[in-house]
């Protein structure tokens, strides 16, 4: 696993694919923070949850490759002839990735001093908001890597990932959206009414944006550190299942 | 070393490979011999674990390569048809990565110096792998599959796209690693089966349809042994000639190729020894005899007459002892 996560984390600084995601990632995060610093004292927590639209965008580009890069160059033949679990190998372009990711809110420690030199902070605050985005990261990097798991073409998995980033991030505010029928007189009315109504509630809460506000109000919520480590459990392994599944079709 | 038993690949509809089995001991060396399409990566790939079998076993060593297929995937080296070169790095780099990913328990720098020596690319160690030329690339390949010094090479088509001085290099790098390896050639190059490998395995749409070596091959496929003459003649008269030696059953006329000479092929009646005979006719009529071999069949032609039958065709050509006698003269080794 360390050969491939050194190997994968390397070869974002190789090329400039980590760079380019770093300085757009840098400059929304300094123009954000200048605008709110010069404004008052700013909130660090909420400038942090804030990023997770920026941090939506950049992320096909750090996931594209991930997978498909290396089947379009027969790469795979080498990885999984080695005497290497596929789990590790997953795991090891996982980790790189989200060390990337990870990368991009180093500033946010240097505006924290900033701002705790001039007013008094909450750092648990700050390190609550740091790990609900961390969490968001992991689980659209892990969405992202079974997608560039599908393909051959990192264009197509950009794409895609794009697309279901934005939806699983923005679901919460479809809701609204939905109608529920209601005062329905026969059987099958109110079970639809019932389906209805739960379909609502769980995209509501399942959005990614809902689950990781509630990090930026200082409270560590359990259920939300829950549901982001399942998010990425179930897409790590399904990237392992379609490696394995490539093998036997 | 390698043991293949009622190997089959199926995709979709489609039948790659159709139950395949065959043996290789330590040491062997074996070439792959079929045209494009026959399902030799095929069979590569599942022995290295790429790809799955629908049906059959593979054991490395006597390890299951879908039961343990750590310890299987160990003692293999593989070179892909496409050499798995991660074009960003420099060699050594990416050689470093496969050592690690191998989880090679040799010292580092040593083991790696080794093997770019080996395969005579010390030179550009310390060049990215995409300013590298279509035969250095593949030499990477190469080293990537010598790392950890597995015990089973298996080589798909290694000298593809090489200039013929690489091709020598290469080969005489086979040459060398095959008395401590056990190594799998796969090639639609024939001269390069022949030079390398004692035993062949030839593969047509799927199946093995011979398994023997090159020379027992060429020799069970020549009919009765024809001879090859060249003389400096004129083309009728020489035919005549040549009809009326004794023990000749028939002469055909090749035409000219080499210019003032014929060839003729000249078929003796069974058992005839008639090559002085024809060369006393030839010197008692004035003319010149320039050249007079034996007709074999070289290893292309073997491999061009077996590939154009079916299958069926091919076996009973071969007498469908061809397999079997192979498998008791290994159990005799043993």
């Amino acid at each position: 696993m360390t050969a491939i996560f050194k190997r994968e984390f390397k070869a974002y600084f190789t090329t400039p694919v980590g760079y380019i995601v770093l300085a757009a990632f840098y400059f929304f995060l300094g123009l954000y923070f200048y605008i709110v610093y010069s404004a008052g004292s700013p909130q660090i927590p909420v400038i942090n949850i804030q990023m997770s639209t920026v941090a939506t965008f950049l992320m096909p580009i750090i996931t594209m490759r991930l997978m498909s890069e290396d089947r379009r160059q027969k790469i795979d033949q080498a990885l999984i002839t080695a005497p290497v679990k596929l789990s590790s190998i997953v795991f090891g372009k996982f980790f790189a990735a989200f060390a990337v990711y990870a990368l991009c809110f180093a500033p946010t420690v240097i505006f924290e001093i900033i701002v705790a030199s001039k007013v008094s902070v909450n750092v648990l605050s700050y390190l609550y908001s740091l790990l609900g985005m961390l969490l968001l990261g992991g689980a659209l990097i892990a969405i992202g890597m079974f997608i560039s798991c599908l393909t051959e073409s990192p264009a197509i998995s950009a794409i895609l990932t794009l697309v279901i980033n934005i939806l699983v991030l923005y679901m919460s505010n479809f809701a609204s959206m939905i109608s529920v029928p209601e005062g329905s007189e026969t059987f099958f009315g109110k079970i639809w009414e019932k389906i209805v109504s739960a379909f609502v509630v769980f995209i509501e809460k399942a959005g990614f944006i809902a689950a990781v506000s509630d990090f930026a109000d200082s409270v560590f919520s359990v259920s939300d550190v829950v549901y982001f480590v399942s998010i990425i459990a179930v897409f790590v392994f399904l990237s392992v299942r379609s490696l394995e599944k490539r093998r036997w079709s | 070393m390698i043991n293949v038993s009622g190997l089959s690949k199926r995709y979709g509809t489609h039948l790659a490979v159709k139950d395949v089995n065959f043996n290789i001991e330590k040491g062997e060396v074996i070439g792959f011999l079929g045209p494009n399409g026959a399902g030799k990566s095929t069979i590569m790939n599942i022995l290295t674990g790429y790809l799955s079998m629908t049906q059959g076993k593979v054991e490395i060593d006597g390890f299951d390569i879908v039961e343990f297929p750590e310890q299987a995937k160990r003692r293999i080296g593989y070179l892909p048809e496409i050499p798995p070169l991660y074009t960003d790095m420099k060699v050594r780099e990416y050689l470093n990565f496969i050592y690690d990913l191998k989880k090679v328990k040799f010292p580092k720098k040593p083991h790696i110096d080794e093997v770019l020596r080996l395969v005579g690319i010390d030179n550009v160690a310390n060049r990215l792998i995409k300013n590298l030329s279509k035969g250095y690339r593949q030499r990477v390949g190469f080293a990537q599959a010598l790392i950890g010094n597995p015990d089973v090479l298996i080589l798909d088509e290694p000298t593809v796209g090489l200039d013929p001085k690489q091709i020598i290099e290469i080969r005489n790098l086979i040459g060398r690693l095959g008395k401590n390896h056990t190594i799998i050639l796969s090639s639609h190059i024939l001269s390069e089966i022949q030079a390398v490998c004692k035993r062949v395995i030839i593969i047509n749409r799927g199946e093995i349809i011979a398994d023997d070596t090159a020379e027992n091959l060429a020799h069970r496929l020549s009919d009765n042994k024809t001879l090859l003459a060249r003389i400096v003649c004129n083309e009728e008269d020489m035919l005549a000639t040549l009809k009326t030696v004794k023990g000749v059953k028939s002469v055909t006329s090749l035409g000219q190729m080499e210019s003032g000479s014929y060839d003729f092929v000249i078929e003796p009646m069974d058992g005839n020894d008639i090559r002085a005979d024809i060369f006393d006719r030839v010197v008692s009529r004035g003319k010149k005899l320039l050249a007079l071999n034996d007709n074999r069949l070289s290893l292309e032609q073997v491999f061009l007459r077996l590939t154009d039958m079916d299958t069926k065709e091919a076996k009973e050509l071969l007498g469908s002892e061809t397999v079997a006698e192979t498998n008791t003269e290994e159990e005799e080794e043993v």
